[in-house]
């Protein structure tokens, strides 16, 4: 059974109806990741949850339909908030391969670092990394917004359809390789650009719009001192004299 | 030498299916088989272009096949079933290792993974519907869901692909079974790809790509790399689907002893094994043709590798490429296989290379039992298009009713053929019903060459 302490209020019961009541907490020391995900499914609009002692394990606060908070207080491993749809999931410590892969919308913040492909292939929402992110963060990316603290690993936005990766420190090798629509901000180095992607102008516009994904993040970093990396458009269409680019 | 007229007349990268041959004994003409006119027209055309040939379908070089097996029908060691009256049945479980929510289908014959993308809305449907008049599975492809497909499929199986386009957790959780996709027997190892003529507005909104480019899709998932990742990622899919829905592993047949065994390890409930002859709807000529293995040679493979696990019947296996008959589906089944799955033969049963379309087959170059163009989206019998007017041309009821049509013929011909050797369910075929006509089917196959003992390579 999922442990729960109850600061505030009743246990929420299993399944839709259950009135939000304060915060409860699951301990992953006695509970297994399976009842956690399962008290999260059923959970409604409202809800706080608490996740202590996560010890590094996979798959935690995976597929979250509803409006609520999840604070993990601790390390999380792969795919942590995986295909997250709604409300928010924080996670004090690091996180491990997959981070947030395939999210929807609402928000995933982590105050660490986070492993390869951080926020692979997201569709939308935000996802906030303090710390840095490792290789191929953001690949496959279709909407969703990543704002990074810290440094990038390489091959990153890798086939990056659309959506906006901000990044406060560097960027690894290979940064935006065959890169569709979506948008790069990096304020420091770029090791090297991929495949068709090249550094594009700074207008009013990307301004404005990195200062509203800074301040997303709670970030304080000015967006003059940011640039911008997109796609040259060049390989859209597949083209013989173009096989030396790959 | 000068070429015969019509070889002249036709465009460089056909070979001229319906030119009549020269007359070799007459005007002693030889035709090399190192450069066949084929080969010469491959290598005319890529002088040409400069680019390779990329075509749909599947391998078309003759492999070592099921028509290269025969079955040992009961007479007096073995007792037959009664064929009309005694009862064969043919239904499967599918996923039942760690899902709560097995798929229970009617025939063990199911439709393969095919995009809306690479195939119109209205085929989809139609595959939706014949499969599921007949109680088995439709599959999508790269590309996600469409409302059409989910509400004409009783059971779906959703792919989970390496380009992740159109994928949605809601999509994931109205699925019967997901399954994930590290390669097709087209070209194993390959990525998917979708030239920009079928690249319309709905199917570019649908994969977050521009209208009109040239999608090619990556070869690997972005978030998982080998078997200890997968078993990672398959228990998040499980959590997402609260352990209700099957979790299928397809693979393109190359080393399929070692994927089918690294597949039981990372969890799957099922194992999909295409062979070489599956079909793909775009991939280059070079690599259809050149890469992966013959469905014949990789079921025994996948069989052992389940075997000597001890998930044999538990772990089930669906084998596709090149199924056409319901020979061939008992042929799978004989070597150990719980299902099968039809791709190019649905599509012809839907009414691909259909010779009512003989002047639209010409027009293009081609001839009504050669087309193989379905990355060109010209398609007239409007199956592997997203033109509208072309579309249009494939009627999704009707279709439906001519795929139930075949699902049937073939389930009650594999019916016919267990009943001679004494089955009372599909399932009960065995190696033991088989022999083989070919050293090379009979070593691949394991199963004795006819009127011997002798299976080259065992013992």
């Amino acid at each position: 059974m999922v442990t729960l302490t109850l600061p505030d209020a009743a246990a929420p019961t299993e399944g839709a109806g259950a009135e939000a009541a304060g915060t409860s907490t699951i301990d992953l020391g006695t509970a297994p990741v399976r009842e956690l995900n399962q008290a999260l499914h059923d959970a409604v609009d409202g809800q706080s949850w608490t996740v202590t002692s996560p010890g590094g394990r996979h798959s935690l606060a995976v597929g979250i339909t509803a409006d609520i908070d999840v604070a993990i207080e601790g390390h999380a491993g792969y795919y942590a908030a995986g295909m997250h749809q709604k409300g928010s999931v924080t996670i004090t410590g690091n996180a491990g391969v997959g981070l947030a892969e395939n999210i929807m919308s609402g928000t995933v913040h982590v105050t660490g670092d986070a492993s390869q492909s951080a926020a692979a292939t997201g569709h939308g929402g935000l996802v906030v990394i303090d710390g840095n992110a490792g290789a191929r963060c953001g690949i496959s990316m279709k909407g969703v917004d990543i704002v990074v603290g810290g440094s990038i690993g390489h091959m990153s936005a890798f086939m990056a359809q659309a959506g906006r990766l901000v990044v406060c420190g560097d960027a690894g090798d290979a940064l935006g390789d065959s890169i569709y629509e979506a948008r790069i901000y990096v304020r420091g180095s770029v090791a090297s650009l991929g495949a068709d992607c090249i550094e594009k102008p700074m207008t009013p516009e990307h301004l404005d719009e990195l200062a509203g994904l800074l301040a997303a993040a709670g970030r304080t970093d000015s967006p003059a001192d940011f640039k911008r990396y997109g796609s040259a458009r060049k390989l859209y269409h597949f083209n013989v004299h173009n096989s030396t680019s790959y | 030498m000068t070429l015969p007229p019509v070889q002249q007349d036709a465009p460089a990268h056909i070979p001229a299916p319906h030119a009549p041959a020269p007359n070799t004994a007459e005007s002693g003409l030889r035709e090399s088989a190192t450069f066949d006119r084929a080969t010469i027209a491959d290598i005319q055309r890529a002088a040409a272009t400069g680019v390779y040939d990329i075509r749909g379908w599947g391998a078309k070089r003759k492999v070592p096949h099921f028509d290269d097996l025969l079955f040992l029908g009961a007479s007096m060691s073995r007792y037959p079933l009664e064929g009309y009256r005694e009862k064969c049945d043919t239904d499967v479980v599918l996923g039942d290792r760690h899902a709560s929510r097995p798929l229970h289908l009617q025939t063990p014959v199911t439709i393969a993974g095919m995009s809306f993308g690479a195939l119109s809305a209205n085929a989809k449907e139609a595959l939706g519907r014949g499969a599921s008049e007949v109680g088995t599975s439709t599959t999508t492809g790269d590309g996600g869901m469409t409302p059409e497909e989910r509400g004409q499929s009783r059971h779906l199986v959703y792919q989970y692909l390496p380009s992740r386009y159109g994928m949605n957790p809601d999509d994931l959780r109205k699925a019967d079974a997901i399954e994930i996709v590290l390669g097709q027997g087209a070209k194993p190892g390959g990525g998917g790809m979708l030239l920009g003529q079928k690249i319309t507005e709905r199917v570019a909104g649908m994969r977050t790509l521009p209208v009109g480019i040239d999608q090619r899709s990556a070869s690997r998932h972005p978030d998982w790399t080998g078997p200890d990742d997968l078993e990672i990622k398959i228990g998040e899919l499980r959590e997402i689907t609260d352990w209700r829905t099957p979790v299928y592993v397809k693979i393109g047949a190359s080393r399929p002893y070692y994927d089918t065994a690294l597949a039981v390890k990372s969890g799957a409930d099922v194992v999909v094994v295409d062979g070489m002859q599956g079909g793909t709807a775009a991939t280059q000529q070079v690599f259809i043709e050149n890469v992966g293995i013959p469905t014949l040679a990789a079921i025994p493979q996948a069989v052992q590798a389940l075997q000597e696990l001890g998930v044999h019947r538990k772990v089930q296996l669906i084998v596709s490429g090149g199924i056409r008959t319901g020979a061939d589906v008992a042929k799978a089944l004989a070597l150990g296989a719980d299902a099968v799955a039809i791709g190019t033969a649905a599509l012809i049963a839907l009414g691909d290379n259909d010779p009512r379309y003989a002047a639209d087959y010409s027009a293009l170059g081609s001839a009504a039992g050669f087309y193989d163009d379905f990355q060109d989206g010209r398609d007239p019998a409007g199956i592997t298009t997203q033109d509208p007017d072309l579309a249009l041309r494939l009627d999704p009821v009707a279709g439906g009713r001519r795929l139930a049509n075949y699902l049937r013929v073939l389930t009650m011909e594999a019916q016919t053929i267990a009943r001679a050797c004494g089955k009372s369910h599909l399932h009960n075929l065995e190696p033991e019903d088989l022999v083989a006509l070919t050293i090379e089917a009979s070593a691949m196959a394991r199963v004795p060459l006819a009127g011997t003992s002798w299976i080259p390579g065992a013992g």
